[in-house]
């Protein structure tokens, strides 16, 4: 069996000291190569594991057969980002896991070959897409991230007249804030954005609904609301000296970063601390991404502090490896406890304390217990929180009856719809912070819902 | 997007008034908010607190002064000119309530923000005693707007050289002790004014509302960069505030967080300046 085509990257020695992509992409003939192995299953396996049901195996086999026009039509049937899935999902616990070759060796590089096709109509130009008849039918959607991008996408092309409205000055949520350049270039964000302004969608940027307008008064607007406000508030540890100066959430961190471009102050007026010693709390992939800016941004040594063990990290495990190569320092079972700080409330270090796995929680992880006497100082001039986020509540402002859990989440039913009817919900202000693709599946299955809402 | 300014004027010395068409936010906006602009792709985003709102108009009146490169940049702007993003209203409006006596206190340009909250304790039935000041005479700006907005109106220069010769804080001190019964203080100026505000009322027991000014990035409460301590407790600006009760307020946390880019900003001024003036 021929073995996966490696994907090539930039060397980390060089990497490490620039803000551009990681990983290059596949040539044409590694591309065809890799599609090669494709066993072009009679019922395939994989398709199950993607979120937004892109139909895998015959994309793949266009590819193949050398078709990339093909190809990259195939993927959009159902997939209107394939340039950000290709680059960001977690393949390898979604359609890659599924792959029959998983089992004895390594599975299809299929999120590879969809940047592949993407990346190659891109470069090509993107052909715009036809417009649907219209259905005279207005929908508004709430947040322009991975869901309500998806969700847009899919009511347009159902012919309904959508609008988005979204907060920040540029469309794309996460994918524009917080995902870093390196590891999704803008420039492809805005453009895939692009793409779905061709579809007929009008994004309303500037635009805060809780603020400008309340739910209540959209619903009364439109037939349809879709909600996907994401989880954006960014949580905080509740340890002393979390104020002092050079404490960040990842979110203030990435935001500055990437969506301000302070990586290229002063050029961009937006100025951002550039640390020395970095301390990341946390170990998902905001973790990863702000560990790895900070770092670029010309840091001596960056250290990401866990509470769980190697095994646990919620970060992808190639982020993981990139990190690692890239000189990240990973301190696990190792949870602050007070951040210290000098006579100007300016951060000079963290006091930690070591920890130990003991039995599995209620969510079947290991809970970590502290271990006695262990506190330690750790050095730091910057520390930056990423231990999660949870939804932003200012959407409840003014949306009478739209049902929430303890958390802050909406609650939706099995269909996405939430307690006020003709208004979906879905990503992470239903599910907390989770993956872009899950939040592209939940912004489907909401199109879907209003689409047949509106149909009745 | 973008936004046409349709004033541009100056009002006194680096200190500048525009009128900005927005017609959602106009539509919107209520005293105590703030917006979020920025200039142009380069730009960065700064806020700046709503002195009045035209909704027949669809247009946004802000009122800032020149403090650093952004701030120049904008003032540099004229009537026709456009800026990029102009987001609004954030934060939570103030709460305007008919109470008795309120005292309003603005500090320099903190003046322009005190103004709408003048004139909405007028119209809610409270007696508005006002008390403006600013370093010298001709620095003061919308005396006659706050004349008109307030029952009672007191003038306070650093230098003398109009009305009280001091701090706004003399008058507010003398009212206090002369036993002026006072329902509620509304403070707006620099942190340092507004701590001197609290230390005055605190012995009284008069509530004091402020409006703080912390950095801010995207004013919608997805970053905690305008993060405050009230009480003990952390709060957002953005969206908690910008108005928190000034005896709760810890005032050395906020002007030490305000100082974390003093550098930077000089370095961009001076950068900024450097091209203006070789440009010329």
């Amino acid at each position: 069996m021929a073995t996966r085509q490696p994907m090539p990257v930039q060397d980390p020695a060089e990497r490490r000291k620039n803000f551009n992509e990681v990983a290059l992409g596949y040539t044409e003939e590694q591309a065809i190569a890799e599609a090669e192995r494709c066993l072009q299953c009679k019922d395939p396996k994989c398709v199950q594991g993607c979120p937004v049901n892109i139909d895998i195996s015959a994309f793949i086999a266009n590819i193949a057969e050398h078709d990339f026009d093909a190809a990259i039509r195939t993927i959009k049937l159902t997939n209107a980002l394939p340039a950000v899935c290709g680059r960001v999902c977690p393949q390898e616990v979604q359609c890659e896991e599924y792959c029959v070759l998983a089992k004895k060796g390594q599975p299809i590089a299929i999120g590879r070959l969809e940047r592949f096709a993407a990346d190659y109509e891109s470069a090509k130009g993107v052909v715009s897409p036809q417009k649907a008849k219209s259905t005279g039918k207005h929908v508004a959607v709430v947040g322009s991230g991975p869901a309500g991008l998806t969700a847009a996408a899919d009511l347009a092309k159902a012919g309904h007249s959508v609008t988005i409205f979204e907060s920040l000055h540029e469309p794309g949520g996460v994918l524009t804030y917080g995902i870093p350049e390196f590891r999704l270039p803008k420039a492809i964000v805005r453009q895939e954005v692009e793409y779905i302004k061709q579809l007929g969608v009008d994004i309303k940027v500037d635009y805060i609904i809780g603020r400008i307008k309340t739910l209540d008064e959209l619903r009364k607007e439109f037939d349809a609301v879709f909600l996907g406000t994401g989880a954006g508030l960014p949580n905080f540890m509740g340890i002393e000296g979390e104020n002092f100066n050079g404490v960040y959430s990842a979110n203030e961190f990435l935001t500055r970063v990437n969506l301000m471009k302070a990586f290229r102050f002063p050029d961009y007026d937006t100025p951002i601390k550039r640390g020395k010693k970095v301390i990341v709390v946390g170990g998902g992939n905001v973790a990863m991404d702000a560990a790895r800016c900070a770092l670029r941004l010309g840091a001596d040594e960056v250290s990401i502090v866990y509470r769980r063990g190697e095994d646990e990290l919620p970060a992808r495990r190639e982020e993981i490896e990139n990190a690692k190569e890239e000189g990240i320092i990973f301190r696990l079972l190792t949870n602050p406890v007070r951040i210290l700080g000098d006579d100007k409330m300016k951060v000079k270090g963290v006091e930690c304390i070591r920890m130990e796995l003991g039995e599995p929680d209620a969510s079947g992880r290991r809970k970590p217990l502290a271990v006695k006497g262990s506190e330690h100082e750790i050095e730091a001039d910057t520390v930056i929180i990423a231990i999660g986020t949870s939804p932003n509540p200012i959407i409840f402002t003014g949306s009478k009856g739209l049902k929430s859990t303890p958390k802050g989440t909406i609650v939706v039913d099995d269909s996405a719809m939430s307690s006020i009817p003709g208004v979906c919900a879905g990503g992470d202000v239903v599910t907390g912070a989770a993956t872009v693709i899950s939040a592209m599946g939940a912004g489907k299955l909401a199109a879907q819902t209003i689409n047949e809402y509106l149909n009745k | 997007m973008s936004y046409r300014i349709i004033e541009k004027r100056d009002m006194v010395h680096q200190v500048h008034l525009m009128r900005v068409l927005a017609p959602d936010v106009a539509k919107a906006a209520k005293p105590g908010q703030f917006v979020i602009i920025r200039i142009d792709e380069q730009s960065e985003r700064i806020p700046l607190t709503i002195a009045d709102y035209n909704v027949a108009e669809g247009s946004v009146t802000i009122i800032f002064q020149e403090m650093g490169k952004t701030t120049k940049r904008l003032a540099a702007l004229r009537a026709q000119d456009e800026l990029e993003d102009f987001v609004g209203p954030l934060g939570t409006p103030s709460e305007i309530e008919k109470l008795g006596t309120v005292v309003l206190v603005g500090g320099g340009v903190g003046v322009a923000p005190v103004y709408p909250q003048a004139r909405a304790y007028k119209a809610a039935g409270n007696k508005v005693i006002s008390i403006i000041g600013a370093r010298s005479e001709n620095l003061l700006i919308l005396e006659e707007e706050m004349q008109a907005a307030s029952d009672e109106l007191h003038i306070c220069t650093d230098d003398g050289t109009k009305g009280h010769h001091g701090f706004v804080t003399d008058v507010l001190q003398k009212m206090l002790q002369n036993g002026e019964h006072v329902d509620r203080v509304v403070a707006i100026g620099p942190p340092i004014m507004m701590r001197a505000v609290t230390g005055v009322t605190r012995p009284f027991g008069v509530q004091t509302i402020v409006s703080l000014n912390p950095i801010m990035i995207d004013g919608t409460g997805m970053c905690g960069g305008c993060r405050v301590s009230v009480g003990g407790e952390t709060r957002f600006a953005c969206v908690d505030g910008p108005e928190f009760d000034g005896h709760k307020v810890d005032f050395n946390l906020l002007m030490s967080r305000l100082a974390v880019y003093r550098d930077e900003e000089s370095s961009s001024l001076k950068k900024h300046e450097c091209k203006c003036e070789g440009g010329k």
